[in-house]
């Protein structure tokens, strides 16, 4: 047994997180700027974070992580990194050249309280970022929220270079939130499907999902544009995707630029994409083309076809709350039963979403978010109450692999797998392709299983 | 194949140095300069190199920081210690379980925590009003749940900034518990320039809080321990399995594959075996002030190697015993490393790689590339100090700066019970005489061929400018490095936690790492790099049948 000391019994903790089901802002600042063109994320504290969102994100994607640091020593914790940040933003421009950097702030750099637009007001009197080039950027204290919340100010942070020129450019905001690149290519590639123009940012496919030619680009062909973030103000609305990601930017450019907002779920399953494509359609004044229906209905067909192997089949997740809100909708759309629901990011709102979702089930559903909620207690609620499936991230395999229970890979970091980066889970396709997933690992199940008497060709 | 043809013309290392800074504002060129070193033989000795200095602002360095040295490389092998990360949630979740690091806790009754991840994920109330209660909360509450024999605390950034007493609570809980001993780490990631300073902060403490802690009897007739190997991709077993069928105990491994009750007991041994001299060497000269345990630098790295060191820990022994069973071992195990070699050697031979990594790799992995006839194009260390590149010798002439001075050098004295020199003045000084070399290491530079290239602290921009002008065939480095080297068509291998595979130590990692190194540099996927329409963009077709 890999996790042996977990006991069944659960006792109360106010103070020791085991097995985080979160991690910190930051790397989610770094994961929001690598989806903006030409832009390299700096992060202003101690080499040390860098090193380690760089790594992490890269044994994810599989693909090079660019970002700089202000490679902090004592002398910048105690008397403040100014002098690091003004140097670290001439030399990224002269020796990396990117078209904008996007600074996001570290624990250290938050406790000494620098001040990221006072020193990059500075940087730019002192001729050091060069015309027509920028830096955005995000206060992201990792003692606040998650890596989800650090997503989100950096988005934000996007948001606030919107510029309106007054005459308005027809397109749509999209803010997508934390899904990965293939899903990103989904959204656009719905949006286009459908006639409506959007603006996707953060929008990190053909960043992240790159291809290998024997070149070395810093800076890869995809990534929503400066000049499209700045046209962001223009747009006639924004459909945020997510509460936690992606609504906080959205807010944002409604009530300062007059951009009307939406906040919908993740499109994750059915019926989140349902409201997706209906909120999109509805908002540009396009009707829906015959091949989204058509794909929505192949979703309805797996899912008829398949129900048997669904139904009341009993789920443990974790993850982050707007996909989890999304895929537990989903699952219950299934007829499956999410069980225990865990994420280390807090927020009342979460649980009162998933019991809302939940309600009308025969069970009353665990869930729990922030501090203490993390995979440590999945465990012991799995050990308490068992289940013939766990969706989450890499570190689910341990239990897994002890409790031998059936394991989709879904979220973040996935670290010992390929596939997220190119194929989808959003919208219809991405349903169908979750339902494939799930489908595999119970019927490998099933056949592992079955006696010799019982084992059967066709399922 | 396509991509090979512009190789090996002759270049200049001076060009290729100047290149590399040419693109750098001034003040970086300067001291970027001084970290670039063209090897040539000198009268007066090895090169200087300036090395263990900060990383520039803004300049993408491969270095992480000194927590990541302290509980990631050094203690995050150690099974049954819980280690709590004090501090926001990020740092404990970073380092958690992402080191290959293998450990064998399959016997009965075993404790494992490295599975497991512990933080007191501090709040922006923690922050504000200190964090010392939810940290001793959490010490109660580990110990509760696990009643592990020891728990060791971490500190992150924030936590030296609010001034958190981590070793008063350490000190209190230890005392409170009775049977668990608790010890604290100042590792915040801004001491220091790198990982390196997290070595000495954990070892330090290991061997204040830990070492000397259990004076049961160790059995064995000849009793080493291990210094500075950390069990990668089970590198550590690989050494075990040799030095075991040899008939050497290795009581204590510092720290892969390691137990609290290694640490405590590794006095007993009677010889201390350096691998990694960066991460350790003061902790050898300590055992060795403290117990009069001498120390020699091996190196199982390479099958050449590990013959080499196993012949010198028999020699120290002196028993003819021991010598003839070495000698049976190398033989029984070379034939199947040599059948190997030759199969792959004429595929490697006249192949060309580059080594940054570390602390010890960039030098030890050399070895094994020049077992299948590559050569060492250019290397450096990412945190080592300036005696891994030039030799002990230098030790003496480094100057204590701002960083290093935040470093604590433990004073040691000989135990007065327990301070047992091994050998006598008489053998020592006979066996130096006879060219036995103790506590000694000449470093990187030595070892490299004249005009060879080597850098310390090589950053992103000038690892994509060598590997663009020499065209290495293979590239080594760590994960932040892997692909933006392979998506220019150069294959990379990971050489701090091997991408995957290993062991690559010993006799049978030897074999391991020729096959893994043939199919990197062969690998039919570095020919695809051009579709068909890219080599012949003609547009006119053929018709065969026409
Ligand atoms: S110090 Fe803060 S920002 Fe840095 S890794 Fe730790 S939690 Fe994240
Ligand atoms: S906060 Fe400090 S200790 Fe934590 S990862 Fe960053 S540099 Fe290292």
């Amino acid at each position: 047994m890999l996790l042996r000391h977990t006991p069944t019994e659960i006792a109360d903790r106010s103070a020791l997180t085991i097995n985080p089901a979160k991690t910190c802002q930051p790397i989610g600042a770094m994961y929001a700027a690598l989806g903006v063109h030409g832009c390299l994320p700096h992060s202003h504290g101690s080499q040390g974070c860098c090193a380690y969102h760089r790594s992490t994100l890269t044994r994810h994607y599989k693909e090079p992580i660019s970002a700089g640091t202000s490679s902090f020593t004592e002398g910048a914790s105690v008397f403040g990194g100014q002098a690091n940040l003004l140097q670290a933003i001439n030399n990224i421009f002269t020796v990396y050249e990117p078209e904008v950097i996007a600074v996001h702030t570290t624990c250290l750099s938050e406790t000494i309280g620098d001040d990221l637009p006072q020193i990059t007001d500075k940087a730019r009197k002192q001729g050091s970022i060069p015309d027509g080039k920028d830096v955005i950027y995000a206060n992201t204290p990792s003692y606040v929220g998650s890596h989800v919340t650090g997503f989100a100010n950096m988005v934000k942070g996007m948001a606030q270079v919107a510029a309106p020129t007054g005459v308005k450019n027809g397109k749509v905001n999209v803010i997508p939130g934390w899904v990965e690149p293939a899903d990103m290519e989904e959204i656009k590639r719905l949006a286009a499907l459908a006639g409506v123009e959007i603006i996707l940012f953060p929008d990190t496919s053909g960043v992240l999902n790159g291809p290998m030619s024997g070149h070395y680009h810093m800076y890869p062909e995809g990534g929503v544009t400066m000049d499209e973030l700045r046209s962001t103000g223009d747009s006639i609305g924004t459909l945020a995707l997510g509460e936690w990601c992606s609504a906080d930017a959205a807010r944002y450019l409604d009530s300062t630029h007059k951009v009307p907002c939406r906040v919908l779920d993740m499109p994750f399953g059915l019926q989140a994409t349902d409201r997706f494509v209906d909120a999109l359609r509805t908002l540009a004044g396009r009707s829906v083309p015959d091949e989204i229906t058509n794909e929505r209905g192949q979703l309805v067909d797996m899912i008829s076809d398949m129900h048997q192997y669904f139904y009341q089949k009993k789920v443990a997740l974790v993850g982050d709350p707007d996909q989890l809100i999304a895929m537990t909708e989903f699952l219950v759309s299934l007829d499956m039963w999410p069980v225990h629901v865990v994420t280390g990011t807090p927020g009342k709102k979460f649980e009162e979403r998933i019991r809302e979702l939940t309600a009308d089930l025969p069970y009353e559903v665990n869930v729990k978010a922030g501090s203490e909620s993390d995979m440590f207690l999945l465990h012991q609620w799995i050990k308490n109450g068992s289940v013939d499936l766990i969706m989450g991230n890499t570190y689910c395999k341990y239990i897994a692999r002890d409790e031998d229970i059936p394991y989709v890979r879904w979220g973040f970091p996935i670290l010992d797998r390929v596939g997220h980066q190119y194929f989808p889970t959003v919208g219809y396709k991405g349903g169908l392709r979750l339902l494939e997933k799930i489908l595999n690992v119970l019927l490998d199940r099933t056949d592992r299983d079955a006696p010799e008497q019982s084992f059967e060709l066709v399922l | 194949m396509a991509t090979k043809t512009k190789k090996m013309v002759q270049w200049n290392p001076t060009d290729i140095k100047e290149d590399m800074l040419k693109k750098y504002p001034p003040k970086v060129a300067r001291k970027r300069a001084k970290q670039i070193l063209i090897n040539e033989a000198q009268e007066s000795g090895t090169p200087e190199i300036t090395a263990n200095v900060r990383t520039i602002p803004g300049i993408i360095t491969m270095r992480g920081c000194t927590y990541a040295g302290c509980k990631g490389v050094i203690l995050g092998p150690t099974r049954d210690i819980v280690n709590i990360t004090h501090g926001p949630i990020g740092c404990g979740f970073y380092s958690w379980l992402t080191r290959r690091n293998q450990t064998d806790a399959s016997g009965e009754g075993d404790e494992n925590y490295m599975p497991y991840c512990f933080s007191t994920d501090m709040e922006d109330k923690d922050i504000i009003f200190g964090g010392e209660k939810k940290l001793e909360a959490a010490i109660q509450e580990a110990y509760d749940l696990f009643h592990p024999k020891s728990i060791a605390v971490f500190a992150t950034c924030p936590v030296g900034l609010i001034g958190d007493d981590i070793h008063a609570v350490a000190k209190k809980m230890k005392d409170k518990l009775g049977d668990c001993n608790v010890f604290a780490f100042s590792c915040e990631g801004y001491k220091g320039v790198s990982q390196s300073a997290g070595h000495h902060i954990a070892n330090n403490q290991i061997f204040r809080h830990v070492v000397g802690e259990n004076d049961e009897p160790k059995e064995g007739k000849y009793k080493i321990n291990l210094l500075g190997e950390y069990n990668i991709g089970g590198d550590g077993f690989e050494i075990d399995r040799i030095l075991n069928k040899c008939g050497i105990t290795n009581l204590a491994t510092f720290s892969g594959n390691s137990t609290y009750d290694q640490f405590a007991s590794c006095h007993q041994a009677d010889l201390n075996a350096v691998m990694c001299h960066r991460s350790i060497n003061y902790v050898a000269d300590m055992l060795e002030t403290k117990f009069g345990i001498p120390w020699v630098k091996v190196n199982f790295i390479g099958a050449e190697s590990t013959a080499k060191s196993l012949r010198k820990i028999a020699r120290y022994f002196g028993d003819k015993e021991l010598v003839d069973r070495v000698e049976e071992v190398i033989a029984e195990e070379m034939p199947a490393v040599v059948a190997v070699r030759e199969d792959v050697l004429p595929r490697t031979t006249g192949k060309t790689a580059m080594l940054f990594v570390g602390g010890s790799r960039a030098h030890h992995y050399q070895d094994l590339f020049g077992e299948m006839g590559m050569k060492t194009l250019s290397a450096g260390y990412e945190f080592a100090h300036r005696d891994d590149y030039e030799g002990r010798h230098v030790l003496p002439n480094l100057k204590v700066d701002a960083d290093s001075r935040n470093i604590e050098e433990i004073e040691v004295e000989a135990d007065p019970e327990r301070f047992n020199p091994r050998k006598s003045e008489a053998e020592l000084k006979a066996l130096e005489e006879d060219g036995y070399e103790f506590k000694e290491y000449d470093g990187i530079i030595p070892d490299m061929e004249n005009g060879s290239l080597v850098i310390d602290d090589l950053n992103q921009y000038e690892a994509e400018k060598l590997v663009e002008m020499l065209k290495p065939d293979i590239f080594c480095a760590g994960i932040k490095e892997k692909f933006s080297i392979q998506k220019l068509g150069v294959p990379m291998k990971q050489l701090h936690s091997y991408d995957s595979g290993g062991p690559y130590a010993g006799f049978r990692g030897a074999v391991n790492f020729y096959r893994e190194i043939d199919r990197l540099v062969n690998s039919r996927v570095w020919g695809y790099l051009k579709a068909p329409w890219q080599e012949n963009p003609e547009l006119s077709a053929t018709y065969v049948w026409e």
